[in-house]
C-alpha cells in the first residue's frame, strides 16, 4: 500500500512539476492520471499492489470531497446573492449537456450498426 | 459556544481549536453517520453521504461559532487525498481502454461538444443573469468530478469551495432528470446513456447507471476522467473566446 502511494504520489508530482514549469492551465494531477494512464498501457496493466489501493482510494471518493464542501460557510453569502443566476445555470446547463452528449454518442453508435438498445 | 462552559472545558475547547485532531475526528464520525443512514435509505439518489456529511458539519460549526479555518486544520489531511485519488483514476480508465480505443472518436466528439455545451451555456447564463466573475468562472468545471473540478476552479481563478457546492448540485440535478433527457432526446443506446451520464453527473449520474446497466456504467467511469481531462484542456480556452 505504501508503495502504491508512493507511485501516485510520484506522478502527481511530476505532474505538478511539468504544469508549474510550463505555467499549464491543466493541474497537476490530471497530467499525472494521463501519465499513469499511458504507463499502465505501455505495461500492460496495473501491479496488484496499485489495484488494490487505487480501488480503495476511489470507493472512497466521497469522503475526500467533504472537507471542501463544508467550504460552503464561507460562501454563503455569496450563494444568497446569486441565487437567481445559479437556479438557472445549474439546471439548464446540466440538462444540455446531458442532451447533447447523448444525442451525439447515440447518432455514432447507430449509425455504426452494433445497437445497444437492450 | 464560550458562555456555556466552565473554565475548564473552555480551556480544553480553546486548545483543540488550535489542533487538526478535533476536525479530523469530526469528519470521520460524521462521514461513518452518513454511509449509515444512506445504507438504511437503501442508497436513495438524495441520502448521498457526501451531500449529508458536508450538510451536518456546516451546521455543527455555524452552531458552535468554530471558523472553517480551525475546521479546516484537521480536515485539510483527508483533502490532500484528493490529488492521488484523481492520478488514481487512471486504473479504473486502463480497464475500460479496449472499449474506448474502439469508438475513440466518437466518444472524444460526444464529450467535447457536451462538456464545452454544459460549461458554456452554465457561465453564460449566470453572466446574463449578473453573477461576478468569480462565481461564473466557479460554475466552468461543474460537470467535472470534484477533485479535477476544484483544481480548475483554482487555477483560473475561481473560488473552489463554490466549485465542489455547484459540483455537487450538478450531479444531484443531472442524476434525478436522466431518464426523462434520454426519452425526450431517443438517447436509446446504452454506451450512449452511460457516457452522457458521466459527462454530466460525473460519479453520482456514474453510480446509478451501475444499478441500470453494466456496460453504462463502465461508459460512465470513462466519461468521468476524460470530460476531467478535456475540461481541463477546454475551459481555459472557453473563457477566453467568451471574454468572460
Amino acid at each position: 500500500m505504501v508503495r502504491a502511494l508512493m507511485v501516485l504520489l510520484l506522478f502527481q508530482l511530476a505532474g505538478t512539476i511539468i504544469q508549474e514549469a510550463m505555467g499549464l492551465p491543466i493541474p497537476g494531477a490530471v497530467l499525472g492520471l494521463v501519465m499513469l494512464l499511458a504507463y499502465l498501457i505501455w505495461r500492460g496493466g496495473p501491479a496488484p499492489h496499485l489495484r488494490n489501493t487505487a480501488q480503495g482510494l476511489l470507493k472512497n471518493l466521497g469522503l475526500l470531497f467533504v472537507p471542501a464542501g463544508v467550504g460552503v460557510v464561507t460562501q454563503l453569502q455569496v450563494l444568497r446573492q446569486n441565487l437567481l443566476a445559479i437556479a438557472v445555470a445549474i439546471p439548464v446547463s446540466t440538462l444540455l449537456g446531458l442532451l447533447v452528449t447523448g444525442v451525439l454518442m447515440n447518432w455514432f453508435t447507430t449509425r455504426a450498426g452494433g445497437r445497444a438498445d437492450a | 459556544m464560550h458562555s456555556l462552559l466552565a473554565p475548564p472545558f473552555l480551556h480544553v475547547w480553546v486548545y483543540l481549536q488550535t489542533q487538526p485532531l478535533l476536525g479530523l475526528s469530526a469528519t470521520l464520525v460524521v462521514w461513518e453517520i452518513a454511509c449509515l443512514v444512506d445504507r438504511r435509505a437503501g442508497h436513495a439518489a438524495l441520502s448521498n453521504p457526501t451531500v449529508l456529511s458536508i450538510i451536518a458539519l456546516a451546521i455543527l460549526l455555524l452552531a458552535t461559532h468554530t471558523s472553517y479555518t480551525a475546521y479546516f486544520n484537521g480536515a485539510v489531511y483527508i483533502q490532500f487525498l484528493l490529488g492521488p485519488a484523481t492520478v488514481a483514476l487512471a486504473v479504473p480508465m486502463y480497464a475500460n481502454w479496449p472499449a474506448i480505443k474502439q469508438n475513440f472518436l466518437a466518444i472524444m466528439v460526444s464529450i467535447t461538444a457536451g462538456s464545452v455545451v454544459a460549461a458554456g451555456s452554465a457561465m453564460l447564463i449566470a453572466h446574463a443573469l449578473g453573477a461576478p466573475r468569480v462565481v461564473v468562472i466557479s460554475l466552468g468545471p461543474k460537470s467535472v468530478t470534484t477533485p479535477i473540478a476544484m483544481g480548475i476552479s483554482q487555477n483560473l481563478g475561481g473560488q473552489p469551495s463554490l466549485t465542489a457546492v455547484f459540483v455537487m448540485i450538478t450531479a444531484m440535478i443531472g442524476s434525478l432528470a436522466m431518464s426523462l433527457v434520454f426519452r425526450l432526446g431517443r438517447v436509446r443506446d446504452w454506451r450512449a446513456r452511460g457516457l452522457a451520464a458521466g459527462m454530466a453527473a460525473h460519479g453520482l449520474g456514474t453510480s446509478r447507471m451501475l444499478v441500470l446497466n453494466q456496460t453504462a456504467g463502465a461508459f460512465g467511469g470513462l466519461a468521468i476522467g476524460l470530460n476531467g481531462i478535456v475540461t481541463s484542456v477546454m475551459l481555459p480556452l472557453l473563457v477566453n473566446v467568451l471574454g468572460l
